[in-house]
């Protein structure tokens, strides 16, 4: 083990150690710096590093302590930001040569509500391309690794965060989740991972996926980071018409008040056959955690969640092949040269622009969406996506949480479903119905399944977030696992990572 | 399989994608193993049920209509591949009378 250094501790650590005076954030973020320089290399988490940002924006957190303003919690604290939120002035692709080049004019609201806390942006991290994928395999600019064994995948789409937060490149990310796209990588890199509620964050300068499900949300290496974080990031915003008014914010203040007597409602569906026994194992002693602490455990029914999986892959592609039609060629990203008229332009730099995954998406959205089959597939998906909601919405009326695993299976070798769209999809089968319902869900680490992380999922009611955050908190401090990062294992070669820039 | 070669194709024109034959034999296939495990909800009775295009029940989302800041003309043609006389520049789009 190589000795401690700041990049080794959690936000709320750093931040004690600031306001002792024992640390700045300009070294915390030279910590950060470090540890990406001798890891990323391996990894490939980080699509480009804002070093020179990074520095100045901790100095300028350095000087407003030294001159005694209030700060927050998270001020100082580095964090890695997905390339799906675009920044003003850096570079934001979405994982997709499409945008290469793309230099966004303006932050999306949560990049803005980051820099007002001053939190110090390290740069942007990679993820499959337009957040389509559970892998980060369908990057446009090559695979991240997963840090617990460099030939595994660190699941997707959010992987280059989960990566980097696991591995100590910082010790707060930022993801989002259309179906999974941060519980599932959270669970496969062994880190905390949230999705808010739909509507409690703004999507003001998310690159859109699938506008009715995508929301962003926080990673981190322990439960109190992530409730710290989200309360950073969540709140109205009237640039997002989807934006809850007036929604609460606190989800720390009871965060330790424990779980005797919590309803929790573990749902029969999602401890299907077919997931690992090693993972099954590891959430079952979970579960009986959760009754030791207090908690009232009864096993639950909710027989749609059988459709939800089809019923996503309509709903997501469908609102894809819609959003993605802006990659035209116009106004932004790539455009084919020496185009015979504007059509043949537009095909020529969508075929050129997207990835395999992407088009597959835009194809099978399109055709759920055209003439004929319209009602056949994508209206009979929104009329499962409100058996699903109703299912949940009365389950509520019974249990205040609900319980399962948050992926069927540990992180898997590079390339093992990279053919497969339909076993790639299968990764997401225990997180998507949230997704539908808008609901919130945790991804806590429950232990690990032939040395791999699992995920244990917490699910809450929309709105929910304090009772999930002081369910996961009380389940983390008695399972007792390491908040520290992962030394980087296996036997991955370092390979495709030279597409890192430097800005 | 659910999904012929043809609707590939015309889906393709649709989706503004040109293709290669290989990418749409690879399609074709797959798009119809996503469609066979679709059919199970195709199959699932949902009399009397309505549709969800959205988890919020907001209908409308007023504010007050009073100009705020927003990007200048020159950010917002900043990201374009092609400008000219301050706008968006794309190739030929109607064919000249001969």
């Amino acid at each position: 083990m190589s000795p401690e250094t700041l990049a080794d501790l959690t936000a709320h650590e750093l931040a004690d150690r600031f306001a002792g005076g024992s640390a700045t954030a300009v070294e915390a973020t030279e910590a950060a710096l470090e540890r990406i320089t001798a890891t990323d290399e391996r990894l490939h988490a980080f699509l480009t590093v804002t070093a020179d940002q990074a520095l100045e924006d901790a100095r300028r957190v350095d000087q407003r302590r030294e001159r005694g303003e209030p700060l927050g919690p998270l001020a100082g604290v580095p964090l890695a930001l997905k390339d799906v939120l675009v920044t003003k002035g850096i570079r934001t692709t979405a994982g997709s040569r499409i945008l290469e080049e793309f230099i966004p004019p303006y932050d999306a609201t949560v990049v803005s509500r980051l820099r007002e806390r001053g939190v110090v942006i390290l740069g942007k991290t990679n993820m499959d391309e337009f957040a389509m994928g559970s892998s980060t395999e369908n990057s446009g600019y090559g695979p991240t690794r997963n840090p617990w064994d460099t030939a595994r995948v660190p699941g997707g789409s959010s992987g280059g965060s989960a990566a980097a937060v696991a591995a100590g490149q910082a010790p707060l990310g930022v993801g989002t989740d259309t179906g999974g796209s941060i519980r599932q990588p959270a669970a496969l890199c062994g880190i905390v991972g949230v999705k808010p509620t739909y509507g409690l964050v703004s999507r003001y300068g998310l690159i859109a996926f699938a506008s009715s499900l995508d929301q962003v949300g926080p990673f981190a290496r322990d439960v109190r980071d992530a409730a710290n974080l989200l309360e950073a990031i969540a709140g109205h915003d009237p640039m997002d018409s989807t934006s809850i008014p007036d929604a609460p914010t606190d989800v720390t203040s009871r965060l330790t008040e424990g779980i005797d007597g919590l309803r929790v409602g573990v749902v029969k569906e999602l401890f299907l056959e077919g997931s690992e026994p090693g993972v099954l194992a590891r959430v079952r002693e979970g579960l009986e955690r959760l009754e030791r602490l207090g908690a009232r455990l009864e096993e639950c029914s909710l027989p749609s969640f059988e459709y939800a999986l089809s019923a996503y892959y309509l709903i997501a592609p469908a609102e894809c092949s819609s959003n993605l039609a802006r990659y035209d060629g116009v106004r932004w990203g790539l455009r084919a040269k020496d185009s015979a008229d504007v059509v043949d332009m537009m095909q020529r730099t969508r075929q050129a622009g997207f990835g395999a995954e992407v088009k597959r998406r835009v194809m099978l959205g399109t055709y759920a969406l055209s003439a004929g089959y319209y009602d056949a597939y994508y209206g009979q998906a929104q009329k499962v996506r409100t058996l699903v909601r109703r299912e949940l919405e009365a389950a509520y009326e019974r249990f205040d949480l609900l319980v399962g695993p948050t992926a069927p299976t540990v992180a898997f070798p590079i390339g093992e479903k990279a053919d497969d769209p339909l076993a790639m999809y299968l990764n997401d089968v225990f997180t998507i119905p949230v997704n539908l319902a808008g609901n919130a869900a945790i991804s806590v680490p429950a232990g690990l399944s032939e040395g791999l992380p699992v995920g244990l999922q917490l699910i809450a009611p929309a709105l929910g977030e304090a009772t999930m955050f002081r369910a996961a908190w009380a389940f983390e401090r008695d399972l007792g696992l390491s908040t520290r990062p992962v030394q980087l294992g296996g036997a991955g070669d370092a390979g495709a990572a030279a597409e890192e820039v430097r800005s | 399989m659910p999904i012929s070669r043809a609707d590939v194709e015309h889906v393709a024109r649709l989706a503004r994608l040109t293709l290669t034959d290989e990418e749409l034999d690879r399609f074709q296939a797959q798009l119809s193993v996503i469609l066979e495990e679709a059919e199970k909800i195709r199959r699932l009775p949902t009399e009397g049920v309505p549709p969800t295009a959205h988890p919020l029940p907001r209908v409308n989302a007023w504010r007050e209509d009073v100009p705020g800041p927003c990007l200048t003309r020159d950010e917002a043609l900043s990201t374009a591949p092609e400008v000219e006389q301050d706008r968006f520049k794309v190739p030929r789009i109607i064919e000249e009378a001969p």
